[in-house]
């Protein structure tokens, strides 16, 4: 556990992929030819310098598909006028705490419940999983249907408890958190798979000795698999933080930033600027995004790695 | 037991698992792929909205077309409405990949294609004559003529039910203090909702606004030159009586009740069904009426959106969508493509459009006439198209400028979450980003 490396800034890209022993050398001269990494170094070029750097540029400009003009500035002080975006921005963080906080939370509980002794373990963390694999479009319209305030599954089944339940996606007060509700069951199951894998990786003689020592189960659970499943609370913090910072499909799906302006998250006030036209303003929106994004991720991510290389 | 290796390995699979999730699904195919046979048989291929009327009467047009030019192949491919097809369109023409001939609207966001740049001159046809006066000028620029139109001319107004003003003993009312006692008797007999609204789909909301433009113009008779010119805005009197009206008539409790998630064709059964009184809506309705509530043909009727002033009380008129040719298309698809525009310019063609989906106002096609037996919500209509000054066209035809965000804006106000005055500022503001893209002077 403790060998994990994982460069901070380095962001999730290098929290998922295998983190091999040459990385803690990298003062050494490369075993590796300049030619080896032109494919790969190609690629990343084409499709993902190149790409930043123009949307940088058109970001700068009044862009229409059709003529492009450079306005400077123009389109970031707009964007920040941009009335839905002062409650886009608060509802992005809104959700993304939201979400993150309740994977983390509900991901541990689970995580300890299939890795216990119970009946249908294998079974049953399948079904956990199998949100994750469904198409988030799907997710959403399907929720939509079962939110519908008065034909919605939801609220009929509340109806024959005798409780009138809200306009689920309707209700200006409800709208943003049920569709959290749904990214949480949804991405619950991948939370849970991290926690599983960190907890079946925690040696077993530390319990044993515990036991020994007279541990009841809380304290197995709070000095030993807690301190322990750090790095994959890393992981699901960071991941589940990016993923509910830039979410967009489940919201689009669900409510489209609606009623009014009450569920806009920043990508869905993007996409409505790209969609009405805007190129150049929704441009500059995905700048402020990825920068929003890296100044949260970038200081998190080396905060938690540095508590992780104490542990 | 997993080792050390195996849990690497599951975190990867979790992570690539993330990663296909949050791939975006539903990106739409490319079009074009239309091509001339072997034996000289020519395929046209035509992008058309998918909303089930439109559809219907392409496939009638398409069938009569064919019999008429054996040697051509019609195929339709169909895109959303609303803010996404506005997107598809725009893209398609972009990158040269649009279908050979497509419908769009016509006034603001065909300006805002970029006419003289994508799509062909029509002014050297013979058929572009027979376009009425009023529809030309929504289908150009100072350069040229650019699309046919597709179906009639329409009214945002309101559409009621017949039955019950009959059974209440109501008046058509001429002023908006009239329309609202009206809803008052009509919320105190317990029969219906007064004013349906449908959130559901989020456009619908803008009729209250939209609709109320005769009356805007009956006060300033200049108010859209001053629009464009960036000297009148919704904040002031009188273009902000529509925002108003929407705010008063949801603190007056005048809506349905599900009117937060009611899609557009539970509204147009509301209406039909006596559910709802009022529905402020495009008469375009008649086409949804005649797919699901066909016995509420006479049942259902129509009226302008009451102003301030009785004696001054008209129809805001919408021209109809237009056919157009991008300039992608070139060669056999061209001519063919210029063929179908002559046939939606025949009798013909205006028969087979009145005939398949009830019209919703008149044609501006020459020599083309309604038929005698229309419904109620369209001849209802035929009054002020015959008095002299008792239609306007709505704001879209006259000023290049519409705003992206209204629907959302309208449906904020109409629900309570936004003052009337604070959604039409922030409904100046979103002009105003239209107005710079566009790159208007003044702004």
């Amino acid at each position: 556990m403790t060998t994990t490396t994982t460069r901070p800034g380095a962001g999730v890209a290098a929290a998922g992929e295998d983190t091999g022993p040459g990385r803690k050398r990298r003062g050494m001269k490369s075993p590796y030819p300049l030619w080896f990494y032109m494919p790969a170094g190609l690629f990343y070029v084409v499709l993902f310098l190149i790409p930043t750097g123009a949307s940088f540029y058109f970001a700068l400009t009044r862009w229409t598909l059709f003529d492009i003009e450079f306005i400077g500035f123009d389109n970031f002080i707009r964007f920040f006028q941009e009335q839905a975006l002062v409650q886009g921005f608060i509802n992005t963080f809104i959700y993304a705490f939201v979400t993150s906080g309740a994977k983390v939370v509900l991901g541990l509980l689970l995580g300890v419940l299939l890795t216990s002794q119970i009946i249908a373990r294998g079974y049953l963390r399948s079904v956990v999983f199998f949100p994750v694999l469904v198409s988030t479009i799907g997710v959403g319209v399907t929720f939509k249907v079962l939110l519908d305030p008065f034909d919605g599954l939801v609220n009929q089944v509340l109806g024959w408890f005798g409780i009138t339940g809200p306009g689920w996606l309707t209700d200006p007060a409800w709208a943003l958190m049920s569709v959290a509700l749904v990214d949480i069951w949804k991405g619950i199951g991948l939370a849970t798979l991290i926690y599983i894998a960190g907890m079946v990786a925690i040696p077993q003689e530390y319990f044993e000795a515990a036991k020994v020592d007279g541990a009841n189960s809380w304290k197995n659970f709070w000095h030993i698999i807690l301190p322990l499943v750090r790095p994959a609370t890393t992981t699901v913090i960071i991941l589940s933080l990016i993923g509910g910072l830039r979410s967009f499909d489940l919201i689009w799906a669900m409510t489209r930033g609606g009623p009014g302006f009450t569920s806009d998250v920043i990508a869905s006030v993007i996409y409505k600027q790209y969609q009405a036209g805007f190129y150049g303003l929704s441009t500059a929106g995905n700048v402020v995004l990825f920068i929003v994004v890296a100044a949260l991720i970038v200081p998190l991510s080396a905060w938690l790695n540095r508590g992780e290389k104490d542990a | 037991m997993f080792s050390r290796q195996s849990r690497r390995s599951m975190l990867a699979f979790g992570a690539s698992g993330i990663a296909l999730t949050l791939t975006l699904a539903g990106c739409s195919g490319g079009g074009g792929g239309s091509g001339e046979g072997e034996d000289g048989n020519v395929t046209l291929s035509i992008l058309i909205p998918s909303d089930e009327a439109t559809v219907t009467t392409f496939d009638a047009l398409i069938e009569e077309f064919e019999k008429q030019n054996p040697d051509i192949t019609v195929e339709t491919e169909t895109r959303p409405g609303g803010a996404e097809g506005d997107n598809i369109v725009k893209t398609r023409l972009s990158t040269g990949e649009m279908n050979d001939l497509f419908q769009y609207n016509s006034g603001s966001l065909f300006q805002a294609l970029n006419p003289d740049q994508t799509l062909v001159n029509l002014d050297d046809q013979d058929y572009a004559d027979k376009l009425a006066e009023e529809f030309r000028t929504v289908v150009s620029t100072d350069n040229g003529v650019y699309g046919v139109p597709y179906g009639q001319a329409m009214a945002g107004a309101v559409l009621y039910n017949k039955t019950i003003y009959e059974e209440l003993g109501l008046e058509i009312p001429r002023t908006w203090d009239e329309f609202m006692a009206n809803n008052q008797a009509i919320k105190d007999a317990g029969r219906a909702a007064p004013i349906v609204q449908t959130y559901g789909d989020t456009w619908t909301s803008q009729l209250f606004v939209l609709g109320d433009f005769y009356n805007v113009l009956a006060e300033d008779p200049d108010w859209a030159e001053k629009y464009t010119n960036n000297e009148a805005k919704f904040v002031d009197e009188p273009a902000l009586a529509g925002f108003r009206h929407l705010q008063e008539a949801f603190e007056a409790d005048f809506y349905n009740e599900d009117f937060a998630s009611a899609l557009y064709a539970d509204g147009v059964s509301m209406v039909a069904t006596g559910e709802g009184a009022h529905y402020p809506m495009l008469t375009f309705a008649a086409q949804q009426l005649a797919v699901t509530n066909p016995e509420a043909f006479d049942i259902v009727g129509t009226f302008p959106l009451p102003g301030e002033n009785a004696e001054s009380n008209g129809l805001t008129v919408w021209m109809p969508a237009a056919m157009y040719i991008p300039k992608s298309t070139e060669g056999a698809q061209l001519e063919a493509a210029q063929k179908f525009n002559e046939f939606m310019t025949t009798t013909d063609a205006c028969d087979i459009q009145s005939v398949t989906i009830p019209p919703q106002g008149p044609f501006v096609v020459e020599g083309c006439e309604l038929p005698e037996d229309v419904p109620a919500m369209i001849s209802d209509m035929q009054p002020y198209f015959d008095e002299e000054g008792k239609t306007a066209p709505a704001l879209e035809f006259l000023s290049p400028i519409k705003g992206p965000a209204l629907e959302q804006i309208t449906v904020a106000v109409g629900s309570g979450i936004t003052s009337a005055e604070d959604g039409a500022a922030q409904y100046d503001e979103d002009v105003k980003k239209q107005a710079q893209q566009l790159g208007l002077e003044g702004w």
